[in-house]
């Protein structure tokens, strides 16, 4: 009996430490290959937007897989951790605060920042169920977007100050700075964001979401997903569980708004952005790399992002084979036949028929 | 003092009296019946005392503690579990895993806790899965801790219902239908079975079922509901040859 919970543990012990692997050895590859000189800028240039994106694709995927309900908002979220992390550097960046230190602050707040947000907009839109839940989560975020956009702070020996007109409404003395001027968003932001720095983000978010889910609270998300009524009735506090999952959820994509607010000279928050596309973009990974697989939702996210830059000289041709990919993926995800074909060739049964044949 | 006690509780979806001034008083250890033509209102019943609907009327006391105007996760706290007609369990997840979400609530440890594995973390889980897998035991599942819910045999998964209603440490378990699609071995076994429960865990049982051979051969007292009222109360023996209570089964 104990033996048996024994090897049951070892399995998502080893299919975490599969994960945790997968992501480190790329990291030394690609950092081999940036140090041998075989990879070409413009994949350089790839590499923190990749982090980025797998960081929101596994925050999403405890949202979408393990809470069981569909957000469209994650960009929103993303949007508030790369503002108010922006924010806080640009604030900070006269003070003559050691950078890293001001880097990991600015992660902190930018990743409380969409935690607080996910929990105040979790409390009414979590009442809601399937497909009104997507589409209020939808204009969350796009609401999110829009209110930073008509913002203005800026800076000066007397303090901050604050609009939602225009930049003309206060006058900022001679020490004076625009930190977040409207639509034009915050410019001059130092690029702090490393290939190295997303990787450690990303191995963070995948221990958080990795020991969640195995935990007692992790087991209340998704016996509430499973059955809801049943989870009342042994004692599970609903309201309690899905806002917890939901804002730890937006709390990673903050963290990964973080990265590419620190990536960029210029944030501005546009559609191409922050917008529903981005949102639906992630949900694209998530789907497509496995619901309730966050290794999968690493995967997605890398191929679908690599892939429309390596076909750059396709020209035209490129957003076809984009689409025929995404769709040979969802096959070989979810098609009958394709799992068994899986399960036939799988890795995991070569190796058990050597180990039975070695007894 | 009665462990359950209820009376005149009633309820009324629009126009129509579901439930009328239902009165029953179950003592500790006892195993009662709760039985009645479809339609009767007996689950309805078995709603209101867990939080489900709130009664319009009436007075619902637990072990003396009054339940009325409490939500489904205080009055499993107070102490009512329960299974259901048309089985609810957690379907992708582990046997081991379904009752460990039943005792969730009696090894509490935080989510950071949790999040950051904190030594707190291993001692609860392992008393968790050393205690359901008791509880496993009992059922004789303890082989099949691994196993999805979803893959278990029907019998089995009525088990695993009551099972993970008994983690959550309930003075009063209350029984939707136990037997519902079982075959006469399968519900010889369960009534064995339900009888070991409520001795091993000195529990009070209300059950719902149809199975007259269970009811008989189980259930000390029972209690017969028609269209939504008591029509008879008392000894099993006695309500059952009731000539009202045959009537209601049998028609005139």
């Amino acid at each position: 009996m104990k033996n048996f919970s024994l090897k049951n543990m070892k399995k998502t012990t080893k299919n975490h430490f599969i994960t945790y692997a997968m992501v480190i050895i790329v990291f030394a590859v690609v950092q081999f290959m940036v140090s041998g000189g075989m990879m070409s800028s413009l994949m350089q240039g790839l590499l923190v937007p990749l982090c980025t994106y797998s960081i929101v694709a596994v925050g999403l995927n405890l949202c979408v897989g393990y809470l069981g309900e569909l957000s469209l908002g994650h960009a929103g979220f993303m949007c508030v951790g790369a503002f108010s992390s922006a924010f806080f550097t640009r604030y900070m960046e006269d003070s003559g605060m050691n950078p890293n230190l001001r880097f990991l602050l600015a992660l902190i707040i930018g990743t409380l920042a969409a935690a607080i947000f996910g929990c105040l907009i979790g409390i009414p839109v979590l009442r809601l169920r399937g497909d009104y839940l997507a589409i209020v989560t939808l204009a969350f975020g796009e609401i999110i977007k829009n209110v930073i956009n008509v913002m203005y702070v800026g800076k000066d020996s007397s303090g901050l100050h604050i609009s939602i007109n225009d930049n003309a409404s206060f006058t900022l003395d001679d020490t004076g700075d625009m930190i977040i001027d409207g639509a034009m968003g915050i410019t001059g932001t130092p690029r702090q964001s490393t290939f190295l720095i997303g990787i450690l983000i990303l191995l963070v978010s995948l221990f958080v979401v990795f020991n969640l889910v195995n935990s007692r609270s992790g087991r209340a998300v998704m016996a509430i997903r499973d059955n809801r009524i049943a989870a009342e009735s042994v004692g599970i506090n609903i309201t309690k569980y899905k806002l917890m999952a939901f804002s730890i959820s937006a709390a990673i994509a903050g963290a990964g708004g973080v990265l590419y607010a620190h990536n960029l000279s210029t944030l501005t928050a546009l559609p191409a952005n922050f917008g529903y596309n981005m949102s639906i973009m992630i949900l694209v990974f998530v789907v497509l790399g496995g619901i309730g697989s966050f290794r999968g939702s690493i995967i997605a996210a890398v191929i679908l992002t690599m892939l429309p830059e390596v076909l750059r000289g396709l020209a035209d041709y490129r957003m076809l084979i984009y689409a025929i990919v995404l769709i040979a993926m969802m096959l070989f995800n979810w098609a009958p036949k394709a799992i068994e074909w899986r399960q036939r060739f799988s890795v995991k049964k070569l190796f058990h028929k050597q180990a039975k044949g070695v007894q | 003092m009665a462990m359950l006690e209820v009376k005149n509780l009633g309820i009324s979806f629009g126009g129509l009296r579901a439930v009328d001034n239902f009165e029953i008083t179950i003592e500790k250890g006892q195993l009662y019946g709760l039985i009645g033509p479809n339609g009767a209102g007996k689950t309805t019943v078995f709603n209101m005392l867990t939080g489900v609907y709130k009664p319009d009327d009436g007075l619902i006391r637990l072990d003396g503690q009054d339940l009325i105007g409490k939500n489904t996760i205080e009055i499993n706290k107070a102490g009512v579990a329960r299974t259901f007609q048309n089985i609810r369990l957690f379907h992708v997840q582990t046997v081991l895993d379904n009752v460990k979400i039943g005792l969730a609530n009696h090894y509490k440890y935080s989510t950071l806790t949790g999040i950051l594995r904190l030594p707190k973390y291993r001692k609860m889980e392992k008393a968790m899965d050393e205690k359901a897998m008791e509880l496993l035991k009992v059922f004789e599942m303890e082989d099949k801790a691994g196993y999805l819910a979803s893959n278990l045999p029907y019998g089995d998964q009525r088990k695993l219902e009551i099972a993970r209603a008994l983690a959550t440490e309930p003075k009063l378990l209350l029984l939707d239908e136990p037997a519902a699609g079982m075959n006469p071995n399968e519900t010889q076994e369960l009534m064995d079975m339900i009888r070991f429960v409520r001795d091993e865990f000195d529990m009070t049982i209300l059950l719902i079922e149809h199975d007259m051979k269970l009811v008989s051969g189980i259930c000390e007292e029972l209690t017969v509901l028609n269209f939504g009222q008591v029509l008879a109360q008392g000894k099993t023996s006695d309500v059952l040859n009731d000539p009202e209570v045959i009537k209601a089964y049998l028609g005139e």
